[in-house]
């Protein structure tokens, strides 16, 4: 059992808890997810790891409630306890050497996004951050994110907050006036991650991005995660998370992440009288 | 006077029709007459050729002569002296490659039926009697087991009878590996497999889950930084392989690992259960093992209209057991041998729609001893399915070999190790099971476990 020992709502459906495990987080490096489960009968879901503290051995997460089992997870509170934590699993980023990177998130990807630019900046890196979300109520981690790096532009699909554009209009405008960046790294929905990388094949930029498909086990057992890169398929659990954008199949990605949409509305459908239960008896 | 039936007394089963909606146990077990009218038939023969069937060495005579006599609870024991999991193997064992293929009675007519004999003597005991408060001394000497499937439990039972303090290591939130995340609950309930952990809970063995090793620590932290004086690895085949044929990554592919895994580890079979299966309409399963029977029989019984078992060579060939063959062809599955499968076809949405086959012939023997299948010229054709499971078998995780360099692995990325004692390339650590064979069977596993277990003892013994 591993104790929530902070919990901070960023907004109204994201959520942070910093979770009690030492042994993952005597290992965790930015890049790499663990898979919980929050009860015991519950399901196996990938996390990636948004920060992590080894003196206090808590790993940090970030999640959006989209499902069954993440409403579940949002309903606890610090000091009660996540079922199961495994990790770290998948492959570190490859960050050293990196002199200047744009890093593109996009709405809940700037959780994972931050800790990769803070990482960076960390290491030395000159970092600009482009973060896009629907609206300025859905924002977060400004104030961390304009903390670790030169410039952060905050772009919003309304213009409710920051300018009214996408996060590929920036960057291309950022490629356009002449800035040189080593790498681009962009984290956020997979049609996000596919434009970004339509645009910077176009000014040859290396271009990483980090996967986020289905799973059960995160070890290599399932093979659900798997994705094509360079006409080979991979396990996203193991052979990545991250991945050279330029090779990802993103029609093929997009379409797999659709595979149990439907079985998992009939699980939602069974599940739902259990979870109101859970929230009547809360 | 022995019973000279030619035939084994028939083991009570649901009936096929029915079972085939549920995940209740199929095979029901003996009764006590019908053990005892089992048991009559063995001759007790000089020869006992039974015994060399048996890769744990279970002293089939001993324990079948004492259900003879009605002695229940002593043939549990007598089996028990040499097998740690009997429960599991009376279910799971292929009894017809191993100990009934040797029994003297299978030469006019079947041979006896130790695995249903192994079963109930199991049973019973589970049924009627309490674990026995064991009072082990404990030597003193910490040891690690690396994966809690069938070998790491059998190794870590042995290893906790001798004294030593034994900590297993379990990448899943479970302890049972292929027990839990393979077998299904109607060949192998669950229960079983939890009274056989708990066992090994009362002897002092801790369980660390949510731990895998390579990535949370490494063998090698696990020796110098927690002081683990030896390490057995037994971390199983886990990994899928895939055909590599045009349509395997369209929806609606899936490995027969993360079908079975989301069904039987996560028990999405029940009601409640949020983890979300494929429940398909017109399945094949690709390939002749037990796992591809389980995964037909699972998709049948969730509620799949048509199953069906595509495998490239005869039945004679199949690795599955017997019993399973018989049971998936009752429960309606369709088999459609000497055929394979050369592309998957699909829609625009990219959801499978069929798949296209060709029909084979055998040829010469190749190295597994089994004739070759040729493809037999122009007899492509196409069967309509929304699924697809592959259950063409699994091999070794890397997570182990790429963090542990001076452990000697072959090109199949199985772990090298002495078959007697299980010694790997590296001083202290042992393996066995499929992480050193590829993926084979529950009872040579747990033969290994025990094998190295009695190594690890000398090894630590003579330091």
């Amino acid at each position: 059992m591993y104790q929530i020992v902070e919990k901070k709502v960023l907004n109204e459906q994201v959520k942070l808890f910093r979770v009690k495990a030492p042994h993952v987080a005597k290992k965790a490096k930015p890049g790499q997810f663990i898979v919980l489960r929050v009860s015991d009968d519950g399901e196996r879901i990938p996390l990636t790891i948004a920060d992590y503290d080894r003196e206090e051995g808590t790993i940090t997460i970030i999640f959006q409630e989209v499902g069954a089992t993440t409403a579940a997870l949002g309903l606890l509170n610090e000091g009660d306890y996540i079922h199961d934590f495994a990790g770290p699993l998948g492959l570190a980023s490859e960050l050293e050497g990196i002199k200047k990177a744009c890093v593109i998130g996009g709405g809940l990807g700037c959780a994972i996004a931050y800790p990769q630019a803070k990482a960076l900046h960390n290491l030395g890196a000159k970092v600009d951050i482009i973060a896009g979300f629907r609206n300025k109520d859905i924002i977060i981690l400004e104030d961390e994110m304009k903390a670790v790096c030169e410039n952060l532009i905050i772009c919003t699909d309304d213009g409710s907050n920051g300018r009214k554009n996408l996060v590929t209009n920036e960057l291309e405008a950022l490629l356009q006036a002449g800035e040189q960046y080593d790498v681009v790294i962009a984290i956020g929905p997979l049609v996000m991650m596919k434009f970004v990388c339509l645009t910077t094949k176009k000014y040859n930029v290396k271009t990483i991005v980090s996967m986020n498909p289905i799973m059960v086990d995160g070890t290599g057992m399932c093979g659900g995660c798997r994705l094509t890169v360079g006409g080979e398929t991979k396990f996203a659990c193991v052979d990545g998370p991250d991945f050279d954008g330029h090779l990802v199949d993103f029609d093929e990605t997009i379409r797999r992440s659709k595979m149990y949409k439907k079985f998992e509305q009939e699980a939602m459908e069974r599940h739902r009288c259990n979870l109101e239960e859970v929230i009547n008896n809360a | 006077m022995p019973n000279m039936s030619q035939i084994k007394c028939p083991m009570p089963e649901q009936d096929p029709n029915v079972r085939n909606k549920n995940f209740k146990e199929v095979a029901l077990g003996y009764t006590e007459e019908q053990a005892v009218e089992e048991a009559q038939r063995c001759l007790n023969c000089k020869a006992r050729p039974c015994i060399s069937g048996c890769p744990v060495n279970v002293q089939i005579p001993e324990f079948i002569q004492l259900i003879a006599n009605r002695d229940f609870s002593a043939a549990a024991k007598k089996i028990k002296e040499t097998s740690s999991l009997p429960a599991v193997c009376g279910r799971v064992c292929p009894q017809e490659s191993q100990c009934e293929s040797k029994c003297v009675r299978g030469r006019k007519g079947e041979p006896v039926a130790i695995g249903r004999l192994e079963r109930f003597a199991a049973d019973w005991s589970m049924a009627n009697e309490k674990p026995e408060k064991l009072d082990i001394k404990k030597n003193g000497h910490k040891v690690a087991v690396v994966g809690a499937g069938p070998s790491g439990l059998t190794c870590a039972g042995d290893l906790a009878n001798m004294g030593y303090d034994v900590t297993v290591f379990e990448a899943f939130h479970k302890p049972g590996g292929v027990l839990v995340y393979g077998i299904p609950e109607f060949r192998l309930p669950k229960a079983i497999v939890q009274r056989e952990i708990d066992t090994l809970s009362d002897k002092g063995v801790k369980f660390e889950l949510n731990y895998i090793v390579g990535k949370t620590g490494s063998i090698d932290e696990l020796m110098k930084d927690d002081g683990f004086e030896a390490v057995y690895v037994g971390s199983g085949a886990g990994l899928p392989s895939f055909m590599n044929i045009p349509g395997e990554n369209l929806n609606g592919v899936l490995s027969a690992n993360e079908f079975l895994t989301r069904i039987n580890l996560m028990k999405a079979y029940l009601p409640n259960n949020p983890t979300p299966v494929m429940v398909p309409k017109r399945a094949a399963i690709v390939g002749g093992g037990n796992v591809a029977m389980d995964a037909a029989r699972c998709a049948k019984r969730i509620g799949a209209e048509e199953v069906y078992i595509l495998y490239r060579r005869s039945e004679e060939e199949m690795p599955a057991r017997n019993e399973e063959i018989h049971h998936a062809k009752e429960e309606g599955i369709i088999f459609k041998l000497l055929t394979a499968p050369t592309k998957i076809l699909g829609n625009e949405d990219g959801w499978v729609t069929g798949v296209e086959c060709v029909e084979m012939e055998l040829g010469e023997p190749d190295a597994s001893g089994r004739r070759r299948p040729v493809v037999k010229e122009g007899s492509e054709y196409t069967i309509d399915l929304d699924c697809v499971i592959m259950s063409i078998g699994t091999s070794p995780n890397p997570l182990i070999r790429s963090t542990t360099p001076d452990l000697e692995t072959n090109r199949k990325g199985c772990i090298v190790a002495e078959e007697a004692t299980g010694q790997t390339s590296k001083e202290g650590v042992f393996a066995g099971g499929d992480a050193v064979t590829g993926a084979a069977t529950v009872i040579l596993a747990m033969g290994a476990g025990k094998a190295a277990a009695a190594a690890m003892d000398k090894y630590i013994k003579s330091k």
